[in-house]
């Protein structure tokens, strides 16, 4: 089994490094808005589903679907929030919290509604796994698909940093994050940071849902599947830092795929679960703390 | 026709009953469980391997599934007690999930996502279906009942004063010497052993339980309920229930009115409507249509 090791450390980095992107996308939400946003599985799945209109019905390549993934689900996030919760903010992050798991089982069935149940796939080539000769750790297979969505997470994450470091809105964001009073005083306008918020952590959600499509199938349950998966790495990492999304992810990544030396694979989902206990029982505010965005 | 509607009278008290469970646990103690379904299905489980399993008679059977959803209740309750409200939500939501991946893996024990079938209820086969279904309802709602009147004392005693104190503020109410995490716990425990009941209600009505029936929908369905009929209120609690039933059941209809629809779509359109209800609600109508009202002088803050 431990000749296994290796393979598998590396499957779970790769799994990791996607998990990372709807993990974020969690993340930002909380970090402006204040509320566990339920709602990042449908929109994972609005995503998975703008790709494959993309891709397959459209044509376009992948990379240009990833895109459309991204940029429809924000914009989903944006709309669905001004319609469904904005109003309810006054009444409490529970509420909010309660009013997203209503609105994803709403948005989930109307993707259903259009779709049906089938499970769909995208236009993908497919590729052979390389074959890489570790010599005493023995050999692994990567999958260029794989290594190709952890290079389109990578590339996403890169992008946020960036404009979260270095632009005007991006500071902005992170000012409201980190002192809404403060940045209100100072003139930011609340409304628009949380409809910024909304569209990158719906965005990123998006992205991350089709990443996940690609490696399995796009169907109306794509998002509700990994949303354990995206609330344990944004919870082991610290609510609201997107760092420690990024540090949950591979946690989360790597613990899922080591787990089947242990459990049935069945139970992969569960080890999310654990982590968040494990975690929360020990660092109650995750393991970079909250609010590090 | 009739036994139809009993039977929905039957779904209506189970949900009343969780809803009850709810209104403890949320309501007066203010800790949000989005898991609920979680000790529903722990209930059901429970009750239908000891009587299928065990030949257990339903008077020992029954007392052992809200015993089962309790203990359990207390575990996450222990393991949450320290937590803000948003970790709860996430916490108690993965839990829900987890027992129906056990239910789902567990084939030894559960039959995996078979379910487990033939679970035994008095009079099945003997009565008519309309007198098998008549006696469930009555079953159903003296629990109901019971538990309404139980839970209406529990909240008028201190014990609820206590609840509703840590629900607003739990600071304030440890600094007033409560002893706050034995008070959690205790709601905790009543809360999910009342979802536990229901559950193995259900399952013996039902005959038949799988995994499948426990979806989180089930959650949403009793945090309507409760949000509609009046949070913090036994009345609102139930009257929720029965509307929630009646609401799911009506949209059952939709396929008649609306023509050229796919039975997918029109069980995508009835769970859509549900979330669309409860937005609505928590928008329009946050305090239900009996709101809690205001035992004591409360400071206005507005």
């Amino acid at each position: 089994m431990t000749g296994d090791l290796p393979q598998l450390l590396i499957n779970g980095l790769l799994a990791g490094t996607q998990l990372a992107v709807p993990a974020i996308g969690f993340t930002t939400i909380f970090a402006v808005l204040r509320f566990p946003s339920f709602a990042i599985a449908s929109h994972a799945t609005i995503g998975a589903y703008a790709g494959y209109i993309a891709n397959v019905w459209l044509g376009l390549p992948a990379g240009v679907a990833l895109l459309a993934a991204f940029i429809v689900a924000g914009l989903f996030g944006v709309a669905t929030d001004e319609i469904a919760l904005r109003r309810l903010r006054t009444s409490g992050p529970l509420t909010v919290a309660i009013a997203s798991v209503a609105l994803t089982i709403v948005l989930e069935n109307l993707v259903r509604f259009g779709f049906g149940n089938d499970q769909r796939g995208y236009a993908l080539a497919v590729l052979r796994d390389w074959r890489v000769d570790l010599g005493a750790l023995g050999m692994v297979r990567i999958g260029p698909q794989q290594v190709q969505n952890a290079g389109a997470a990578a590339v996403a994450m890169g992008l946020l940093f960036l404009f979260l470091g270095f632009t005007r809105t991006g500071k902005m964001m992170r000012a409201v994050a980190d002192n809404p009073m403060l940045a209100s005083l100072k003139g930011i306008d609340a409304d628009r940071v949380a409809q910024l918020a909304n569209f990158i952590g719906m965005g990123l959600a998006g992205f991350g849902g089709m990443l996940v499509a690609m490696d399995t199938a796009v169907d109306p349950l794509t998002g509700f599947r990994v949303m354990l998966s995206i609330f344990a790495a944004a919870v082991v990492g610290g609510l609201g830092s997107i760092p420690g999304a990024v540090l949950g992810a591979f946690v989360v990544g790597v613990g899922e795929e080591f787990s089947i030396i242990l459990l049935d694979p069945t139970y992969r989902t569960a080890v999310g679960f654990l982590a968040i206990l494990i975690v929360l029982s020990f660092r109650p505010r995750g393991l970079l703390g909250e609010r590090a965005i | 026709m009739e036994n139809y509607l009993l039977a929905m009278a039957v779904f209506a008290g189970c949900t009343a009953l969780m809803a009850l469970g709810l209104n403890v646990i949320f309501g007066l103690a203010g800790m949000i469980n989005l898991g609920l379904v979680g000790f529903f299905a722990i209930g059901a489980y429970a009750s239908a391997l000891l009587t299928v399993k065990l030949h257990l008679p339903l008077v020992l059977a029954w007392p052992a599934a809200i015993f089962a959803a309790a203990a359990c209740g207390v575990a996450v309750a222990l393991i949450t007690a320290r937590l803000r409200g948003d970790y709860l939500a996430i916490v108690t939501l993965g839990f829900s999930e987890v027992i129906r991946l056990v239910a789902s893996n567990e084939i030894w024990l559960t039959n995996g996502t078979d379910g487990i079938s033939a679970i035994p209820a008095p009079g099945r086969g003997v009565l008519s279906p309309l007198l098998f279904n008549l006696q469930f309802v009555v079953i159903v709602w003296i629990a109901v009942g019971v538990a309404a009147l139980l839970i209406a004392r529990l909240s008028a005693a201190p014990f609820g004063r206590v609840l509703r104190a840590i629900r607003e503020d739990d600071v304030i109410a440890s600094v007033a010497g409560k002893r706050v995490l034995r008070f959690k716990l205790q709601a905790f425990a009543i809360g999910a052993g009342l979802m536990g009941l229901a559950g193995a209600l259900y399952a013996h009505f039902n005959a038949y339980i799988a995994p499948d029936s426990f979806q989180p929908l089930v959650t949403i369905y009793v945090v309507l309920a409760l949000t509609a009929g009046g949070t913090g209120t036994m009345r609102g609690a139930v009257l929720g229930a029965v509307l929630v039933v009646a609401l799911t059941e009506g949209t059952r209809f939709l396929g008649g009115v609306v023509p050229g629809l796919a039975p997918v779509q029109i069980a995508a359109l009835r769970e859509a409507i549900i979330g669309v209800v409860l937005i609505l609600v928590l928008t329009y109508r946050p305090g239900g249509i009996i709101p809690e009202t205001s035992r004591t002088h409360r400071l206005e803050t507005s």
